[in-house]
């Protein structure tokens, strides 16, 4: 039956048009779901305004209009979508691999007081090997910290799920023993470490805002894993880890191998993720240097339906709900934790659509 | 430190690491209950939190512990409800949907907090120990195992319970069932997926209990992110506990003594050790506890795969 | 026998999405008789009697059950009608008791279980009535196939039946335990009950039916009385044609020596020892036959072979290589291929598409790959080339493989398996769940590999396969192989014996699983 109607169509459109028709069509579908599951979030979020008493439709006018203010505002959406950008996409390698990294909160921690190490105990080198030592310090340390939890699942059998969570615990604790203990600036009044030297600063892009070359690595490498995930010998071998790990150690793939590249691959991008808020934004470490950017990229990633590609505009519309939310709060005393509500309807709404599309998909 | 001392010492870790454990042993054993019906939960930890916010804001409005602790239990049965839907009717992957009620509960719990509570600055009476006659007396003993509240009684009551439903009536045995053999159940005639909300309930109702116990009976207030990670915790004790409900009980006693330990040696000026180390020594031991004990082969076979009725 | 039929199924249909289980069969079954349901996989014979147990409701038909048309809605109402089943794949809790698995899902859901002595007695004289052998006190996890078998036999009496349906239940026996089985079955007959028996093997058919019913293409071809047909006439109705499997083969030429096994020795993947100690070889330009009832360490020694299982002790040589206990990359580099008994989970990845499963061990060697990246273009040309030399039926190379038929996806990964030109190919199960036209494609297949100097070993439960390819037949029983015999029909008799563990030396053996 169908393959009788795939003939004819292939009869009537020439075959270039058919296969433009087709990608984009496999496009609108593929957009579909994501946002319709951020319209759902966004209606629940103003419902939930409303039955609070404040005013419910804040949520389009204030959180998502608001925040394109100016120049800057959107400079400050970027700034904010670096990290979200960076996490999501590794957390769509990792994920595509079937493994549950929950842990980039922790890897963004880790990555961030390696950033502020070599970013304070080295003085005197050039800014064009200084910064760029940073952000590799971070990538390394949250991919090594990550590796922790790869390593006890192939060699132990621990649930990733469980030891990256404590791994997100343990980090935060590490960073408040060094903040309050050696890496404090005895100076300051809150504890926090010394500032970076200049040279291991994140080069801005427009000197007078905030936002740094980060956004810019972070679409680069998210453009690089998709192409690693999609065209690669590697990236094919992970993929197939994930989807059938019976059939990827017949087939004669290292399965461990592949769990340790893939966590390690979110890992350190979650890391340079740190090393980037560390370099780029505040300058010194700080106890609360994350506001949960490691747990928000989950939601970019699943948002994304795991595609690196994609997770560029799930982070960036991640970022822009959260700028949106922060002018909510100064406005409307709308508390900003708002922005997790919404984050935990959009991954809901995007299992079930994609359930219901795969209903549909069965009756055709 | 003499022998006196280090004997009061002694009593006061004991007495603080069941008190410790109780959110521990509630949520845990809910949590026996869903993973022997093969789902696994990994939302425990904003189902407590949900929990701990419930019942800190009944308590808030009416003044009555046991109202608290019924809203704490409600709030996460609700909780469990959303869960169950996803991942039993829509049959969507559980740690997805765990992840996202994650999000949902710490988002929605910190919302509320600051938008009600967070100005009036103030907390609520928490549940008073109640002595034991004769037995509370008892050197050391009474000091450590007689003067808990009732919350912290009743876990003793709660792993009993558990384990008679469990291995004692057929809810408990088709239960057992549903997660090792699913369609063995179908064709016995009984419906798979309401027995999985069944313990998903059972499961998120004690989670809320445990977290309503933070709130109730232990810390006079709600505090954002109260439940720090015992609800993930709580997945790594089934693990060690073998999915038996006595044996989630001592695990999680074993927890509350990591927690007392930490608490009672911050307190002590004679030790060195930064106390973060302390701080982190339940997440340590977490992972420890799963890179030592393998328990695959007691896990139950279907754990975290959707039931597909043909 | 009774005038009115016990069971009448009238004009039955059943379609599962696009596929078509059931199209209008009827069939009628008498009291007190042994009614066989013969017919190839895919023929609908399962799905037919999971209907008349419940758990399957049919789109169209009647189902007349001693002379009241009924529906069954679950298989607990087919049960209060003394309808029992015993499935295919056993519907045991493993981490329960016997009696805890009779007595799941019977009365309050919410009572507590203080009747267990009583069930435990009732079992007890249930099993010394029919000879059994079965504890009520025993963990299924802990008991063989074979065992959990009769306690699921044990369990349709314990619920009270008159219809006994059996869904091929030698697949996993021994000979002994099938004829133990085949004896229970008239028991049951001469207690007055009524047993159907679903196999697709013509020799068990033959010996305990009263009536048989073909099945083809999801109907009932024909239902003859045992006495009015022969083992030829029931597999022509089967296939719809005759059948003979007679394939064109040239005389042996065995040359040199490709693969040799000494003394292997392996445990299975819950550390029970599977291969104890088992010595062969294969020739360039021949096929060697493993025979055996399933479950006697053939799946370890295929996947001991291929490196997907650790290796105990002894020795693997390909090529004149030691490749014991390598990597299954390693050892796929030496010209090893391997055609996996269980295609979803080894062979094949559901969701991915053709294409990306013909590459799945060459992903990273050219021509497939160039530095790193795939080489789209190489990979659809090579796919193409194969769909068309296989004759695989499918949209394009890029369709997903979980969506073509179990035929098509063995193809798809012979043609891979052989494509990777090796030296020695390892086929587990050629033929399993396929139709026969693609059976024989394959079996050709494999033919042509053979006068190409190709060393093929061969394990297969199904003796037709191996007679209509195999050079030379191994026995396997217990993790040993037990003698050699040739691809003779004549000395059926013997494979039997020796598949049963009988050996010329010590005909009585000893041990036998349960």
């Amino acid at each position: 039956m169908e393959q009788v109607n795939q003939g004819a169509r292939d009869h009537v459109y020439p075959q270039a048009a058919h296969a433009l028709y087709r990608t984009l069509s496999q496009a609108a579908i593929s957009a579909a779901t994501p946002i319709a599951a951020v319209l759902v979030a966004l209606s629940f979020g103003a419902a939930l305004l409303w039955l609070n008493g404040f005013t419910g439709t804040d949520v389009v006018t204030v959180m998502v209009m608001g925040s394109f203010q100016d120049a800057r505002s959107i400079g400050e959406i970027l700034l904010k979508a670096t990290p979200l950008i960076l996490i999501g996409a590794g957390l769509c390698v990792a994920f595509r691999c079937s493994i549950w990294n929950i842990g980039a909160e922790g890897q963004l921690y880790v990555g961030a007081i390696a950033a502020t190490f070599v970013g304070t105990s080295i003085d005197g080198l050039s800014v064009w090997i200084h910064a760029p030592l940073v952000m590799l310090a971070g990538a390394l340390a949250g991919a090594a910290w990550a590796g922790i939890a790869g390593y006890l699942k192939v060699r132990f059998q621990a649930s990733e799920i469980v030891t990256t969570i404590m791994l997100n615990y343990i980090a935060l604790i590490l960073t408040s023993y060094l903040v309050t203990g050696p890496m404090r600036d005895v100076s300051a009044a809150y504890p926090q470490s010394a500032r970076l030297v200049r040279e291991a600063w994140t080069p801005r892009i427009v000197s007078d805002m905030r936002l740094h070359i980060g956004i810019l690595v972070a679409i680069v490498l998210a453009v690089a894993l998709y192409i690693f995930l999609q065209r690669s010998s590697r990236g094919f071998a992970l993929r197939v880890v994930g989807l059938n790990p019976h059939a990827a150690r017949y087939a004669g793939m290292d399965v461990r191998r592949n769990v340790m590249i893939a966590i390690c691959i979110s890992g350190a991008m979650a890391g340079l993720a740190g090393a980037f808020e560390v370099a780029g934004v505040t300058h010194r470490l700080y106890q609360n240097i994350s506001p949960g950017y490691g747990f928000e990229g989950i939601a970019v990633a699943l948002l994304a339906n795991n595609n690196p590609l994609a997770a560029i505009l799930s982070g960036g519309l991640f970022a822009m709900l959260r700028s949106g939310s922060e002018v909510l709060q100064i406005t409307s005393q709308v508390p900003q934790v708002l922005v997790l509500v919404i984050q935990g309807i959009v991954i809901l709404s995007v299992v079930a659509f994609a359930k219901f599309r795969g209903m549909f998909a069965g009756l055709r | 430190m003499d022998d006196m001392m280090f004997f009061t010492f002694l009593a006061a870790l004991m007495g603080a690491a069941w008190r410790l454990a109780t959110p521990l042993i509630f949520a845990s054993i809910g949590a026996v209950f869903s993973e022997r019906a093969g789902v696994l939960n990994i939302g425990l930890e904003g189902t407590m939190l949900v929990g701990a916010f419930c019942g800190f804001a009944a308590a808030f409005a009416t003044g009555s512990i046991p109202l608290g602790l019924l809203a704490g239990v409600g709030g996460g049965m609700l909780f469990g409800l959303v869960f169950a839907f996803f991942t039993i009717t829509i049959k969507a992957d559980q740690i997805v949907v765990g992840a996202a009620l994650n999000l949902l509960g710490m988002g929605l719990t910190a919302f509320l907090f600051r938008t009600y509570y967070v100005s009036t600055g103030k907390g609520i009476e928490i549940a008073q120990p109640v002595h034991i006659p004769w037995l509370s007396d008892l050197p050391f003993l009474g000091e450590a195992f007689f003067r808990q509240n009732l919350i912290v009684y009743s876990t003793i009551l709660t792993a009993i319970l558990a384990t008679l439903v469990l291995y004692r009536t057929a809810f408990g045995l088709t239960l057992r069932a549903v997660g090792e053999h699913p369609k063995a159940v179908d064709v016995a005639g009984r419906n798979v997926a309401t027995y999985r909300y069944a313990a998903v309930m059972v499961g998120t109702g004690l989670a809320g209990l445990g977290g309503a116990f933070l709130t109730l009976g232990h810390s006079n207030q709600f505090v954002e992110g109260i439940t720090s990670g015992r609800g993930f915790i709580a997945l790594a004790v089934v693990v060690f506990a073998r999915w038996s409900p006595i044996g989630a009980f001592f695990v999680s006693l074993l927890f509350g003594l990591f927690y007392a330990l930490q608490l009672m040696l911050q307190a002590q000026a004679s030790v060195v050790v930064p106390y973060q180390v302390l701080q982190a020594l339940p997440y340590i031991m977490t992972i420890i506890t799963l890179v030592f004990v393998r328990g695959k082969g007691a896990a139950p076979s279907k754990l975290g795969q959707p039931y597909e009725m043909r | 026998m009774s005038s009115r039929p016990f069971l009448r199924i009238d004009n039955i249909h059943k379609r599962f999405g696009p596929i078509i289980a059931s199209d209008g069969v009827s069939l009628q079954i008498d009291e007190g008789e042994i009614h066989a349901l013969l017919g190839e996989n895919g023929a609908g014979k399962s799905v037919l009697m999971s209907m008349i147990c419940g758990m399957v409701r049919p789109d169209e038909g009647e189902i007349v059950y001693k002379g009241v048309p009924v529906r069954f809605n679950s298989p607990r109402e087919a049960i209060r009608q003394r309808i029992g089943m015993v499935h295919q794949h056993f519907m045991l809790v493993p981490n329960l008791t016997v009696a805890e698995n009779y007595i799941l899902g019977r009365g309050s859901a919410f009572r507590v279980i203080n009747d267990i002595d009583k069930v435990h007695a009732k079992i007890r004289e249930l099993s010394d009535r029919y000879a059994l052998d079965v504890r009520p006190d025993a963990l299924i996890e802990d008991l063989s196939v074979g065992e959990q078998q009769r306690v699921e036999i044990l369990k349709a009496l314990f619920n009270g039946i008159d219809l006994l349906i059996l869904d091929e239940p030698t697949a996993v026996l021994t000979p002994q335990e099938t004829d133990r089985l085949l004896t229970l079955m008239r028991d049951l007959v001469a207690d007055g009950k009524t047993v159907v028996f679903i196999s697709h093997k013509l020799d068990e058919v033959m010996r305990v039916s009263d009536r048989i019913s073909v099945m083809r293409d999801g109907r009932v071809v024909n239902t003859v009385s045992v006495d009015h047909t022969d083992a030829r006439g029931l597999a022509r109705m089967m296939v719809g044609r005759d059948v003979g499997m007679e394939l064109v083969r040239s005389a042996a030429a065995p040359g040199r020596l490709v693969l040799s096994v000494e003394n292997l020795i392996c445990r299975s993947e819950t550390g029970l020892p599977a291969v104890r100690g088992i010595s062969l070889g294969v020739h360039a330009g021949e096929i060697v036959g493993v025979a055996g009832v399933s479950g006697n360490g053939q799946s370890e020694l295929a996947l001991a072979l291929s490196g997907l299982l650790p290796v105990d002790s002894g020795r693997v040589v390909l090529n004149g290589k030691d490749i014991t206990g390598l990597a299954p990359a390693r050892i796929n580099a030496h010209g090893f291929s391997h055609i996996p008994e269980d295609r979803h989970k080894h062979g094949i990845v559901q969701s991915l598409s053709l294409s990306e499963n013909t590459i799945l061990q060459r992903y990273d060697q050219p021509p497939f790959a160039a530095r790193g990246m795939l080489s789209r273009r190489a990979i659809g040309t090579h796919t193409r080339d194969l769909i068309k030399r296989f004759r695989i039926k499918c949209h394009n190379e890029n369709q997903r493989i979980g969506d073509l038929s179990g035929g098509n996806q063995q193809k798809l990964v012979v043609a891979r398996e052989l494509a990777r030109n090796p030296d020695f190919i390892l086929v587990n199960q050629l033929a399993r769940g396929i139709d026969i036209g693609a059976m024989e494609f394959v079996m050709e297949e494999m033919l042509k590999q053979r006068e190409s100097g190709k060393a093929i070993l061969l394990i297969s439960t199904e003796l037709e396969e191996l007679f209509a390819i195999c050079d030379r037949i191994l026995v396997m029983f217990h993790g040993e192989i037990l003698g050699e015999l040739p691809p003779d029909r004549a000395r059926l008799e013997e494979l039997g014996l020796l598949m049963a563990g009988k050996t010329a030396d010590h005909s009585e053996q000893p041990t036998l699983a349960g």
